[in-house]
């Protein structure tokens, strides 16, 4: 059987660990975007004990592995009675790992909207909400694209840890075929190449949305 | 006629009680008073460093001050207990960098006060967007963002920004300064045009002509406090104080604005 021909009979098992993949990167953004917002903005403008919170979750967060977090969340949880499936638990993991990071990237983004701007919309009797909501928040949005961009990369390619957890995503589809047929090269060749297309079409779906959203000066 | 003694009208806009601020050991304001009557242009002067910015922005509380109080008409805005959003809707300010929304078009940061602050309805907020960036000559750039413009034109719409907030007073901080000699004219014509419709300004500049032209009051400060102010004629022809005189010298030779 020749390397064509593997792939060709591999490809529909592999693409529903593909399936899998693409669903928990998209959760774990979702879910990064949707905390890391919050903590970003905490770290900025919230007060001492909501700074301190938010800079204690990011800390410890990005100064453990997501390994270590995926096996606390999926074989740790239940010796205190919580039982996660191991989409969930990965899911999870995925999301508050990437909000960690996220929350810096919006942090660092949310920091550079000029202060000049802020007191403009202060003179105009704009409040603090006000002004996170209608300058703040549109321009980070656009800042941030760079830097996000990577992480939902980095996020896509890292769902590969989930293997660890049983979750049923490609890499695991990937070994269950290898184990099978002893191909492991080509059939781990075919994984790799899967992963690289994924990318290829995230940055280019990326780079047009950044063209799109544009502003000049911005 | 802008030159009048206050005019008809003796009604103070704003006033300026005893205003301290420092920063650490540095005191930057050391006892201002000063008052704005309605319809006229008060221009301050003074070497940089000396809390004229500063005292703009503890005008409206940007920058609280240690000590003293401010009033806008009868209203304390320096009581602590006050809707200082509600104030700051009323008082205009222009930044020596125009302090532009670089995310909105020139439409869109006209019209950002309006709607978000004032509540007003978007095609109320549009009319009058348009109306003010006509007024400074603007109304062909309403789609166009702040960094597609020349610095003359991100000035004037900070000014239209202010206009349209239908503001009783406009503060103007150094808004000449960061541009080029040859866009300062388009700006300060429109400063002209704003002073003889009757708006009351306070203007931190170092354009003397502008001064001459229409200030009603000229404040020289230094090292935070007022040294000398009075009308314009007496400030330029006969200054009291030795300082004075120094700098309306030298500021007279770098800037011109000698009377022809």
């Amino acid at each position: 059987m020749n390397f064509l021909e593997l792939a060709w009979n591999i490809l529909p098992k592999l693409l529903e660990g593909t399936l899998v993949t693409i669903e928990l990167t998209i959760i774990a953004i979702t879910m990064g975007v949707l905390l890391g917002i919050p903590v970003a903005l905490g770290r900025v403008y919230g007060n001492k004990p909501v700074y301190i919170i938010c800079t204690f979750f990011v800390e410890i967060i990005r100064g453990t592995p997501l390994l270590t977090q995926l096996f606390i969340l999926y074989f740790g949880l239940p010796s205190v009675g919580i039982m996660l499936s191991p989409f969930v638990a990965a899911m999870l993991g995925m999301g508050i790992n990437s909000a960690a990071y996220q929350a810096e990237y919006f942090r660092g983004a949310i920091q550079s909207v000029k202060k000049e701007q802020l007191i403009a919309a202060y003179s105009l009797g704009m409040k603090q909400v006000q002004t996170i909501r209608h300058i703040v928040l549109p321009q980070m949005f656009r800042i941030v694209i760079p830097s996000w961009s990577n992480e939902l990369i980095y996020l896509l390619k890292y769902s590969s840890m989930a293997y660890m957890i049983q979750a049923p995503e490609i890499m695991s589809q990937g070994r269950l075929i290898a184990s099978r047929n002893f191909r492991t090269f080509e059939v781990f060749i075919v994984v790799a190449l899967i992963y690289l297309i994924l990318v290829l079409v995230i940055s280019k779906m990326l780079d047009l949305m950044e063209k799109k959203v544009h502003i000049p000066g911005l | 006629m802008a030159k009048d003694k206050h005019g008809l009208n003796e009604k103070v806009i704003l006033k300026v009680e005893n205003l301290y601020k420092s920063y650490g050991s540095l005191s930057v304001i050391k006892g201002i008073s000063f008052q704005v009557y309605q319809g006229e242009t008060t221009v301050i002067i003074g070497s940089s460093g000396t809390g004229k910015s500063t005292l703009l922005t503890c005008i409206n509380q940007i920058t609280p001050p240690d000590k003293g109080r401010v009033w806008l008409e009868d209203i304390e805005i320096t009581d602590p207990h006050i809707d200082i959003n509600m104030i700051r809707s009323s008082i205009g300010m222009v930044f020596q960098h125009f302090n532009l929304f670089t995310h909105l078009s020139v439409l869109d940061n006209v019209r950002l006060g309006l709607t978000v602050v004032k509540k007003v309805a978007k095609e109320e907020a549009t009319l009058i967007a348009k109306e003010k960036l006509n007024l400074v000559g603007l109304a062909d750039k309403l789609n166009a963002y702040p960094a597609e413009l020349s610095g003359g034109q991100q000035q004037r719409v900070s000014i239209a920004r202010a206009l349209a907030m239908n503001p009783k007073l406009i503060l103007f901080d150094e808004p000449t300064s960061a541009l080029d000699p040859e866009l300062i004219g388009e700006v300060l014509n429109v400063m002209i045009k704003l002073a003889e419709s009757g708006m009351t300004m306070v203007v931190v500049s170092h354009e003397m002509g502008f001064a001459r032209a229409v200030a009603n009051d000229i404040i020289f400060m230094e090292n935070g406090v007022i040294v000398e102010e009075g009308e314009p004629d007496m400030m330029f022809n006969f200054p009291q104080n030795p300082r004075t005189q120094e700098f309306l010298h030298k500021i007279t030779e770098l800037y011109g604005g000698k009377e022809e």
